[in-house]
């Protein structure tokens, strides 16, 4: 099963420095055989939103209102079970800092 | 089911019942297979197949399942007993409280949906779609149907426990639901019989049946709650207290006492004594000493006063009980401001224990505590 990990920022947690979260590359190292792609993002200041409204393209400048600015990156991660996708994600160093959803792919095959 | 239908909980549920229907049809008239269990699962089986082929007809596309043909169980022996897995998927920290309590009574316990909605106060409609979307729920986020290995155990277990424990006092506290409670004490069985080695599985089974032997004496007839103290121990169930003291003594010799364990313990010191006088209540503080320190709670902290009061003496106690008040994190606990005051006017300072009674009496979560509670103030 496929997960999404979108990586998030906890806007009220005060980072604690001795709060034993590993790093991120060691967390990679652990998890390499499950892990699909993934990657840090840049903040909301730099995203873009799109939308087709009337077949005409809209962009506006900064992120989707309901995400503001709590994604700091994401995952895919190719699990047995909900279990699994658990234990790495309670590995990763922004589940320490920040929050982590886990959101199941979708089985297309299945449909 | 839930294994053959590759994890889809609803599709099992409704070939498992559709078996049962075939089951209430045929067996009156061609009498019982030799292998019921078979039977009905061989039955289940093959209504899964038509489903699964009748939907992937209409998608043009047969999924892996519905390519065999299931081999008929020869035996019942061979049905694995697989209540454990449906135990631990059901109380997965994944799932929320509310449904992991529902999806136990529906799959463990056997409850109707409407009987599970009548429980808890709620429309059938409201309930059965709680009870769908926990086992698409199950399904789609990928819960795995296991007892969980041993590294996740540990933490695991106890939720379990919990759930049971909660719906055992869902009915305890409340005589309508009372139903709840042997249907806790059931499936606590089937838990204590499948994990003998867990101490605290043992533990919580022993403490349940230990509450429940007093049921009959909780209530006067007018439906007004007893204090332990005052009830008719000729009304308590010895089968159930022999039963439950001998389960945590047989839990306590693992030498890995849980809090299950020592409440279990603690409410066997009250069930095991004659009489109210005759109660060990330094066993009994002894036991909450160790509680407090497996599982520090205020509550604990106020029982253990309460013991203490009774083992050494209002005045033993009243500081205990003052300086829980004054951390102010049981403010708003009836029992709090109950316990203080009988402790002030025990000893001799009635006006500080009347404002108590009063402060208590408004905080009461029923009539018949008020009243309790009211009458005390004027005693």
């Amino acid at each position: 099963m496929k997960y999404l990990m979108l990586v998030c920022v906890d806007p009220d947690l005060v980072a604690d420095e001795n709060d034993g979260a590993p790093d991120i590359e060691e967390w990679f190292a652990q998890i390499k055989e499950n892990h699909v792609v993934g990657s840090r993002t840049r903040p909301g200041a730099d995203a873009t939103t799109v939308r087709v409204r009337d077949r005409q393209v809209l962009l506006t400048d900064g992120p989707y209102a309901e995400t503001k600015d709590l994604m700091a990156g994401f995952d895919v991660i190719d699990c047995a079970d909900l279990d699994e996708a658990v234990a790495i994600a309670s590995k990763h160093p922004m589940a320490y800092r920040g929050v982590i959803e886990l959101r199941p792919f979708w089985p297309f095959e299945e449909d | 089911m839930i294994r053959f239908t590759g994890g889809d909980w609803n599709l099992a549920e409704e070939c498992a019942q559709d078996a049962f229907t075939q089951a209430l049809r045929k067996w009156p008239a061609d009498g019982v297979p030799d292998q019921p269990l078979a039977w009905l699962t061989t039955t289940a089986r093959r209504r899964a197949i038509d489903l699964i082929r009748r939907e992937a007809l209409e998608a043009a596309k047969l999924p892996e399942v519905a390519m065999v043909e299931p081999a008929p169980y020869p035996d019942d022996s061979d049905i694995p007993d697989e209540r454990l897995e449906l135990m631990f998927t059901c109380c997965h920290p994944a799932l929320n409280l509310e449904a992991q309590v529902a999806l136990i009574l529906r799959c463990l316990a056997g409850l109707s949906t409407a009987e599970i909605a009548r429980a808890f106060l709620l429309p059938e409609k409201t309930m059965g779609q709680r009870l769908f979307r926990a086992k698409q729920r199950i399904r789609n986020a990928g819960i795995p149907f296991r007892v969980p290995p041993a590294h996740l155990l540990p933490e695991r277990l106890p939720a379990v426990l919990h759930v049971l424990y909660l719906l055992f006092n869902e009915g305890y506290t409340d005589p309508v639901r009372a139903r709840l409670c042997a249907e806790a004490i059931r499936v606590a069985r089937v838990l204590a019989a499948l994990m003998p080695d867990e101490p605290e599985a043992l533990g919580l089974l022993s403490l349940m049946l230990l509450h429940d032997a007093r049921r009959a004496a909780r209530r006067d007839p007018a439906g007004d709650p007893v204090i332990l103290t005052d009830q008719d121990r000729t009304l308590w169930d010895r089968p159930s207290i022999d039963e439950g003291a001998a389960l945590c003594e047989r839990a306590l010799r693992r030498g890995r006492a849980g809090p299950f364990q020592v409440q279990a313990a603690i409410a066997a010191c009250h069930a095991t004594a004659p009489t109210a006088g005759e109660t060990d209540w330094a066993q009994i503080v002894a036991l909450y000493d160790h509680l407090a320190r497996l599982e520090p709670s205020p509550v604990v902290d106020l029982n253990r006063a309460v013991a203490v009061s009774m083992a050494s003496g209002p005045a033993a106690a009243l500081p205990l009980v003052v300086a829980l008040a004054e951390t102010g994190r049981l403010d708003d606990y009836h029992l709090l401001h109950a316990t203080l005051a009988d402790l002030l006017r025990r000893t001799g300072r009635r006006t500080e224990a009347a404002e108590s009674y009063r402060r208590a009496a408004d905080l009461a979560p029923t009539e018949a505590e008020r009243r309790f509670l009211t009458a005390r103030l004027d005693s």
